[in-house]
């Protein structure tokens, strides 16, 4: 709207100005990441030479590969691929489940709403704010007493336990969205609950899906926490196996290999925030959007 | 038999009391208007007798069963809503089937359904097509068709035209009219909007504060309204209300009216209407009427016995097109009235006003019902 | 006309009538399916939340240390304990300091940058990718990562030296006073691009016309955003201090990877001490009274806010 009349010198070095400060804002973002990429493709040599930002002298993937493959990781001298693999099969049963209990939990707490339904939402909510601390304990005894301690399946349901509250609220305030006419209309059609969750819901509700399923799958991913106290030694999810990893301290310390695994690590989130980074900001935003 | 039957139905909110009293039974093929402003409780009724909402007491008979405590779809009704409610995910011919596969209907009758029904509105080409992919007046339709398909013992039309623009309104309700006509059904039909109810319905009623204030044909709540809500929720521009003293006439009752000159006039009320009026002489009544009996001089009505001219200043004038609107003031009050564009004298201007006061209804002033 | 009058009249009769008997168990059971569909929620809410919270409670009014033991109730001495402890002292100190440091950083340079960004930015959507990518990752890469960097031999130190700077020094890493800055540094490289995009989002909310009319009225850009602008973003603002009070109390993996709670414990935060005394150094009884505290310490910024939503939504 500006574009009508002509602009000053002033203002185009306010626009200068601007744009100078975010692309250097920029830089700074990228900076740790530039370090990580670089110094997991010099040599212990070069990076003892070189500096942090100082480009490689050869490029060798020789950490990649020992990070992968053979570095230790506490007791255990595999790489971290093993533990890679875990967290998947921690987070793929984990995010589906709790994804689907929360669209069935949105559904009826819109839909159906009945006498106290508002005060169950309320309830359910505040799990989304405690601090985990607060449950680890008994947790973990409980986990001890049925017999999943230190299994994936534990770790699995510890996730889907404490995620519930988070996908319920992502669906119902998407389904609150949806007209109750819909529901109305169907159920003077003849369908039934179930009916109407599968044919007229569920149908129109791939965007929430998707961000309840990008959201689910960071925060499992990257979840340090329950899996540092709930797993066992060949249960570990990648976080865990790297923090022991940068923290073991045998022998020299191998910063390339260190960024590499760390890479690793970060690479599945990364992949879906660059594939899907729309549904990423809406999905952290939605926890602002209260219902 | 009657096709709906409702019978002292009462519908409670926690404390707020939705539907006091209701009773309405309409035969098989009539058109019932529930009309009423917003928040009287005519959207609830509607759903009460969708079985959308429970009642606090009361009965709900359809087609001579008690439904009561049945679930909508075992109704056997079907209702389009404003908001048309289309599901968004099917295709138009899915959209209509639905009902009809819920009912375990077989496919090929189904498909033969559909057809049929397309045809009966004219969305034979629209049937592939998603509910976003059509314009309001197509949604409209297949929201139409998808209760036709059924062929259920009642329609229900929650404001189904209020999201249309004016000129597709007006030609969806000639439409519908030609449907109900062409099929008989028997509908119930719940709009905000006068006029819809006056050209569509067999029976109106008009509701209130939950309640059922006037329960009868388009043309009698129009001439013969119970109270001063119906009276003026009915037609437009709102009937006159002019407070007037009540005084004895030769032949009987009149009101007298004053106009801007400082004249005062006595006009008789008809006889048939007194009944009622004896307490009333020489207080303050309200006399209710509609713009249309406020009119230009006619020659050849001027020897009716309720027509009476008298002089009366212009003071602002509404031309409407086929009608102009002008103001006059009546014992101090504002009053409407609708003349032939080419008889209105200048703003400012003093003209002759015949009013037929053969319509005219008087009301009691603090109870706003009906004296005469 | 009147053929198909009938047509439609018998066809009421043949679609559906349903027998009423067996329908009303079906029906009831459907009035059901709502609760029971919530029933497992509901239940797991109840043990997993609410239950496992009176359970720490219990947990830390008895001496249990390696093992839970629920014979030996010690009243609230393990909270005596608790507030006697340096430890803890120190840690609840640092939450306080690295809380709000990282806070009002976030929010300064989340809102910073979201003006700017809203300024009509060529390639915007590439610029915000890059500010926000921080939040895709874990804290524990993020940790390593900053670690890394802030390494005192090796990091940023050594690359300005190279630079010419040798007079730089930056050992915050190790050094006990400064340490919990470091974890302010990468916190805030972490969250401040995702209160940036809650800022622009709220910012995009707001109505144009609003600005256009203060642009006639005469005000300049800034006086708009500061005058105008920025005050209309009073809920996104509550919203992102909730979040970000949220992450500062958590901060559990931050620490590990980064600090690991030292030099020493001059870097604990109540989740690191909870985790310490509960898992390795066997003070179970300890460990859950600092859980509770934790508890205590969110309900103390959720309630007022919760109640303030409430009150705002019954305003409306």
């Amino acid at each position: 709207m500006t574009n009508t009349r002509p602009v000053s010198t002033g203002e185009r070095l306010a626009r200068g100005g601007i744009y100078a400060i975010l692309i250097a804002a920029a830089l700074v973002y990228l900076l740790p990441l530039a370090v990580m990429l670089l110094t997991s493709v010099k040599t212990l040599d070069d990076i003892r030479t070189g500096n942090i930002l100082s480009l490689p002298v050869e490029i060798v993937f020789d950490a990649w590969h020992k990070a992968w493959s053979n570095a230790c990781t506490g007791v255990s001298c595999n790489g971290v691929s093993g533990f890679f693999w875990n967290s998947f099969q921690i987070v793929i049963p984990a995010v589906l489940i709790s994804t689907f209990v929360g669209a069935l939990n949105g559904y009826a707490l819109t839909k159906w709403r009945f006498k106290g339904s508002e005060l169950f939402f309320a309830l359910m909510l505040f799990g989304c704010f405690i601090p985990f601390q607060v449950v680890l304990l008994p947790m973990a005894q409980t986990l001890g007493y049925v017999g999943l301690a230190n299994t994936t399946t534990g770790l699995v349901f510890v996730h889907v336990v404490y995620g519930i509250a988070f996908t319920t609220l992502f669906f119902r305030n998407f389904y609150v969205g949806i007209p109750n006419e819909l529901v109305l209309a169907a159920k003077l059609d003849g369908a039934g609950f179930f009916t109407i969750f599968w044919r007229i819901l569920l149908p129109v509700s791939a965007p929430i899906i998707v961000v309840c399923i990008i959201w689910q799958f960071t925060q499992i991913w990257n979840d340090f926490l329950f899996g540092v106290v709930f797993s066992g030694q060949d249960t570990k999810p990648i976080t865990v196996a790297l923090n022991n990893l940068v923290n073991t301290t045998t022998g020299v310390k191998e910063y390339n290999v260190d960024m590499a695994a760390a890479i690793i690590a970060a690479l599945p989130t990364l992949v879906v925030y660059v594939a899907a980074g729309k549904y990423f900001v809406r999905g952290l935003t939605a926890g602002a959007v209260k219902g | 038999m009657s096709a709906l039957e409702i019978n002292k139905v009462f519908k409670d909110y926690g404390k707020v009391r939705v539907l006091k009293d209701i009773n309405i039974s309409i035969d098989s093929g009539e058109f019932l208007i529930l009309v009423g402003p917003s928040g009287c409780g005519k959207s609830t009724l509607m759903n009460a007798i969708a079985g959308l909402d429970d009642i606090t007491a009361g009965e709900i008979r359809i087609g001579g069963d008690d439904v009561t405590h049945r679930s909508p779809k075992d109704r056997d009704i079907a209702m389009v809503f404003q908001s048309y409610a289309l599901y968004p995910s099917m295709s138009v011919r899915e959209n209509i089937a639905f009902g009809l596969e819920m009912r375990k209907v077989a496919k090929t009758e189904r498909d033969q359904e559909v057809e049929r029904v397309a045809k009966m509105l004219q969305i034979e080409h629209l049937l592939d097509r998603k509910p976003a992919q059509l314009s309001g007046g197509q949604r409209q339709r297949v929201a139409m068709g998808r209760a036709l398909a059924r062929k259920p013992k009642i329609y229900l039309f929650d404001e189904p035209l209020s999201n249309l623009d004016a000129k597709l309104r007006v030609e969806m309700r000639t439409e519908i009219k030609k449907l109900h006509q062409r099929l008989g059904t028997t509908i119930v039909y719940v709009t905000h909007d006068q006029i819809e109810a006056m050209t569509l319905a067999d029976r109106i009623a008009v509701m209130k504060d939950g309640v059922v204030l006037q329960l009868d044909s388009p043309q009698n709540i129009y001439d013969n309204p119970v109270n001063m809500f119906v009276a003026g929720f009915m037609g437009s521009p709102a009937m006159n209300f002019i407070k007037a003293p009540l005084v004895k006439l030769d032949q009987g009752y009149g009101v007298s009216l004053t106009n801007q000159a400082g004249d005062t006039y006595a006009l008789p009320v008809p006889q048939a209407k007194q009944g009622s009026l004896d307490g009333w002489l020489n207080k303050e009544v309200i006399l209710g009427l509609r713009p249309e009996q406020i009119t230009h001089v006619m020659p050849h009505r001027q020897s009716e016995p309720f027509c009476h001219t008298l002089p009366c200043r212009v003071e602002v004038a509404e031309p409407t097109g086929a009608d102009t609107l002008i103001e006059i003031f009546f014992n101090g009050q504002e009053v409407d009235a609708r003349i032939e564009p080419r008889s209105q004298a200048p703003v400012g201007q003093v003209m002759e006003l015949m009013l037929d006061m053969s319509k005219a209804v008087l009301f009691n002033p603090e109870t706003q019902d009906r004296l005469a | 006309m009147s053929n198909n009058n009938a047509a439609l009249k018998s066809g009421a009769d043949g679609l559906v009538q349903p027998a009423a008997a067996p329908r009303r168990f079906s029906n009831r059971l459907q009035d059901w399916l709502p609760q029971i569909v919530l029933a497992p929620s509901f239940l797991i809410s109840l043990v997993f939340v609410y239950g496992f919270i009176i359970w720490t409670a219990v947990l830390s009014f008895t001496n249990s240390r390696m093992l839970p033991n629920y014979s030996n109730f010690v009243g609230f001495d393990q909270y005596v304990r608790l507030f006697e402890n340096d430890r803890w002292a120190v840690a609840a100190t640092n939450l306080l300091i690295f809380g709000s440091l990282f806070m009002l950083i976030c929010l300064l340079l989340g809102a910073f940058m979201a003006v700017l960004l809203d300024q009509k930015i060529r390639q915007e959507g590439a610029i915000r990718t890059i500010y926000l990518y921080p939040m895709a990752l874990s804290f524990i890469v993020t940790g390593t990562a900053w670690k890394w960097i802030l390494n005192p031999g090796l990091g940023l130190e050594k690359m300005m030296h190279d630079w010419g700077f040798t007079q730089f020094t930056f050992d915050w890493l190790v050094n006990p006073d400064m340490a919990k800055y470091t974890l302010v540094i990468a916190a805030v490289w972490q969250s401040s691009g995702f209160v940036m995009a809650m800022f622009l989002a709220g910012l995009r909310g707001v109505d144009n016309s609003m600005i256009k009319a203060a642009q006639l009225d005469g005000a300049s850009m800034p006086t708009i955003y500061r005058r105008i602008v920025l005050p209309c973003l009073r809920p996104v603002l509550f919203s992102a201090v909730m979040i970000l009070a949220h992450i500062a109390i958590k901060s559990f993996d931050l620490v590990m990877a980064l600090t690991g709670g030292g030099p020493g414990y001059s870097t604990d935060l109540p989740a690191t001490f909870m985790y310490a005394h509960a898992f390795t150094r066997s003070q179970i009884g300890l460990g859950s009274a600092s859980a509770m505290m934790m508890l205590a310490g969110v309900l103390a910024i959720l309630v007022p806010y919760l109640y303030s939503e409430l009150r705002s939504k019954r305003n409306d």
